[in-house]
Parts: C-alpha cells; structure tokens; sequence
C-alpha cells in the first residue's frame, strides 16, 4: 500500500471520510482547552460522569426521532445537564462529596440508557450511539459541532480570566466580589455541549477521550497554561486524523480508534514527557 | 467596621457557629482562637460571604480580602507568581477589563515588597510554602481592601517570612485597615493582636488580648475547667 493510499486517499475518495475529518478536528479544537481546563480543575472523572450522562437522554430522543441530530442532541444535552444538577444538589444536601454523587447519577444513567436502546432499539443502534460512526456525521452533525466549537471558543476567550481564578482559589474568587460560580457552570455546560457535539463520530462513552487524553498529554509535557492548550490541540488533531485513518483501514469503529491513537500519545508521554516516569522535574516534585 | 448581629452558621448540616454578637472596630486588629472544630474558619467564611448565615446579620464594607488557608489554593496550577499577584486586581478590572500599567506597578511593587521580585515568573508550583504565603500576602496588598479576613496566615512558616508577614500585618493596621486573622500561636496573639475573639462554637470571650488570654488562663486555673471546650460539640454529642 503506497502512502498515498494510507493517508490521502480515504480522504481524497469519500465524502463521508472528508465530512468526518472536518468534524473531527473542528472538534479537537473545541475539546482541547476545555479538557485542559476539566483536568487543572480535577474534574476528570466529573467529564467522565457527564459523557455516560448523555446516553439516556440520547437514546429517548432516538426511540423518538431516529437518528436525527436535534433529538439526539437535545435528548443528550437534556439528560446530561440533568444528572449535574442532580448531583450537585445530591453533593451540597447529604454527606455524599459531588465525586460520589456523580458516580451515583451516571451509572444510573447509562443502565437506562442501555435498557432503552436494548428494549426498543437493536444492538446495531447501542453500538451506534456508545462507540459513534463516521457514516452518522451529516451536515447537520457538521454544524452542530461547528456551532459548539465557535461557542466554546468565544467563551473561553471572554471568561478565560476568571476561568483560571476559578480553577486556582475558588474560594478567593468567590469573595473577591463577583462570585465563581458563574464560570464552573459555565464549565459544565461547555463539557455537555461538547460531548454531545462529538457523540456521532465518537460514540458517547468516547467522546470524552477526545476531550480529556490530549490534555492528560499536555500535562505531562507544557508548563504553562497557553503550552498545555497548544500541546492538547495538537495531540487532538493528530489523534483524531490517525484515529479516522485507522478506523476506515482496519474497519473499526471511529470512536474506539481515535482514542486509542489518543492513549498511544498518553502511553508514550509517560515514559517519555519531561513531567512523566523519565522526568521527576514537575511542579508536584519540585514544591516540596 | 464590621459588626455581627446575632450571628449563627451551619456547616454541614450541623450549627457551627452559634449567637456571636460584637464588632471589630476599624483600624484594629483582632485574633480569632480557639480549639480545632471551634468554628473560627466557618465564622471567618461567613464574614467573607462564602457561607450563607443560618440567622443573624453581619454589617460589613463591601471590600473585604479573604486569604484561605494555604491548603486550598492549587498549587499545581501553571501560574506563575507575578500571575498570582496581579491576580488581586480582580475585583477593579473583572474578567473583561485590560490590566493597565497602574495595576501592573502595583503587582511588581507588591512582590517586591515581599521579597519576591527575583521570583516573579517562577511557576508557583516551585514556591517554598513561606514563599508562597508572601506571594498570597503581594496579591493581599493589590487589593487593597479596608479589611482583611486572614485564615491561619502565619502557621508553618519559617521565621523570616514570619516576621516579614508580621510587619505587613502591622502595617495595614497602620494604614487604617481592620485585620482579622484565625490564630493558633496564643504568643504571637499576645504580642501583636490588639484584640482577641476567643470562640468555642459560641464566644467565650471577646475583648483587649491580654484581658481575654488572663481570663482563660484564671479560668484554667481556678476550675481546671478549659476554655476550650465547644459546647455545640458536646451538645451535638449528647
């Protein structure tokens, strides 16, 4: 097979492979800075909650409109958002810390989802929306994700300083006067609309791949906070090229395979990244 | 001034804080002590607004600095000292506004004033823990508020940054500005506090600091009885 076959050609030949490139990317682009952002903030796992989240919601906008996108997306950005407010209050009214009581919501949340689509869907549909397909991303997918990155960006762009306070003193935020919350909600919401923006390609169990493993990456490698977003964009975009590349050759679906080209950048970094294994020279060392 | 009217706070679920009634004049300085779980950060939270009060009413300036304890600042965070400090400018430019020359200035003479000029584009991760305790104390000084709200600002520093943080306090009082610290170290307390608040769920005693330590230490000595004892603990307990 020349190179040309392997890397131009998938792309050069199919529609549907071109329409999935520029969604992917323009999705990399939105989901870099916001994983980055989700993991200085140890909301990793919260990111995580909130993907599985999305399912029920999706599938009950499935059993009623198919596969398309408004009910799909509404029915995810529904349910998800639903879970976090669940959670959260859950997190401030019992003794249950708002790690658990993600957990609690999420696990609930795809076993619904999971029965909805097995009762009234087939296993096709299950692995349609857990894992994405890059047949799925129509033009209306492609403004959807293009929509949210535009959001995502503009916002981040107004918010960013108050953003990085959030992240760094929450508490002197929220006394310095005008309060943080605004922008953790603002965090959450981005992360919704982001994972349902990337669940037709990605699937909704690995669209937060896409968000958190390149900013896991640049954790291990950037020191500062444009350095981590730059090195998330470009282990996003690579993944996301690669991992379509994978998918179209070794017929897997898209999902799956971008994350795994994701992890392959986390595995390598850790043994190789200043701040990883072969490194000792980060922050976490040099503080004490 | 801030004056506390009957104060109580709930944290988790539990009363806290319960009937604290008094005022903190302004241009002085009070220590607020007690034993662990005395309920000395809830109150200070309150006084910041951070917590919700479950009755009772705090009159207090709109300005009001609040420095957490040290634990809660993200120390792995990529931002670097100068970043931090300038970071006190929050509440004159908000998210949107350009930080102009004015702020700048006030930031580099602030960490200067700390000793950390030479350390300002450091990552603050790199800080020794009194180093970093300067830098929160340089973001204390560019928001220049008329009170400060100081949660444990001098525990676990090595003597220098100690003293130098201990001459900042003394200044601000200086400067007119009203300082209330939690405090653990009764010696410091005596010496550079001109009044203590000494709290145990609800107030034990509150007045000039040498008037409050004798009286807790005469009612140790007489009774064998400590002032440290919360009865809201003991209540919760029965």
């Amino acid at each position: 097979m020349s190179l040309h076959e392997l890397l131009i050609a998938p792309f050069a030949e199919f529609d549907f492979m071109r329409r999935a490139l520029v969604g992917c990317v323009v999705l990399a682009l939105s989901c870099a800075p916001v994983g980055v952002l989700l993991v200085l903030r140890r909301m990793s796992l919260m990111g995580d909650a909130l993907s599985h989240a999305v399912l029920p919601g999706a599938a009950v906008g499935y059993l009623i409109g198919g596969f398309a996108l408004p009910w799909l997306a509404g029915g995810g950005i529904v349910a998800a958002l639903l879970v976090a407010v669940l959670a959260g209050v859950a997190g401030r009214y019992t003794v249950l810390n708002e790690d658990a009581s993600f957990a609690g919501f999420y696990l609930m949340a795809l076993a619904l989802g999971v029965v909805l689509i097995s009762r009234w869907g087939s296993q096709v549909d299950l692995i349609h929306l857990l894992f994405g397909s890059v047949l799925a991303i129509d033009d209306a997918a492609l403004y959807v994700v293009a929509a949210v990155a535009t959001v995502s960006i503009a916002w981040l762009a107004l918010c960013y300083r108050g953003v990085v306070l959030e992240c760094v003193d929450p508490n002197f935020l929220a006394a310095a006067g005008r309060g943080g919350s605004p922008y953790h909600l603002g965090l959450i919401v981005l992360t919704v609309l982001n994972l349902v923006a990337g669940f037709q390609a990605m699937g909704t169990l690995m669209a937060i791949g896409l968000m958190m493993l390149p900013a896991t990456v640049a954790r291990l490698w950037a020191d500062t906070l444009p350095g981590l977003m730059g090195v998330a964009w470009l282990v996003g975009l690579v993944s996301t090229v690669g991992g379509l590349l994978v998918s179209y050759h070794a017929g897997l679906p898209s999902g799956p395979a971008i994350v795994l080209v994701a992890s392959l950048f986390y595995l390598l970094s850790l043994t190789l990244a200043p701040h990883g294994w072969r490194g000792q020279r980060g922050p976490q060392s040099d503080a004490r | 001034m801030i004056t506390l009217d009957h104060v109580c706070v709930k944290y988790r679920q539990r009363l806290a804080v319960a009937e604290v009634c008094g005022t903190f004049a302004t241009g002085r300085s009070t220590a607020i002590v007690g034993p662990n779980g005395a309920g000395k950060t809830t109150l200070l939270k309150a006084m910041a607004g951070l917590l919700p009060l479950a009755s009772g009413q705090i009159h207090a300036p709109e300005r009001v600095a609040y420095l957490p304890q040290r634990t809660e600042l993200d120390r792995q965070f990529p931002m670097t000292v100068a970043e931090l400090a300038l970071s006190g400018s929050w509440r004159r430019s908000g998210a949107w506004r350009r930080l102009d020359r004015a702020e700048q200035e006030r930031a580099t003479h602030a960490l200067a004033h700390m000793g950390l000029a030479e350390l300002a584009n450091r990552p603050i991760g790199t800080l020794s823990g009194g180093q970093l305790q300067r830098a929160r104390f340089a973001r204390l000084m560019v928001q220049d508020a008329p009170v400060l709200l100081l949660d444990e600002p001098l525990n676990n520093l090595d003597p220098a940054s100690r003293d130098l943080l201990l001459k900042q306090l003394t200044d601000w009082q200086m400067e007119g500005r009203t300082v209330i610290a939690v405090m653990h170290d009764l010696d410091l307390v005596s010496r550079h506090f001109d009044e203590t608040l000494l709290l145990s769920g609800t107030v034990q005693a509150w007045g000039t600091t040498p008037a409050v330590l004798a009286a807790a230490r005469a009612e140790i000595g007489f009774t064998g009885h400590s002032l440290w004892v919360n009865p809201l603990a003991e209540e919760a307990g029965s």
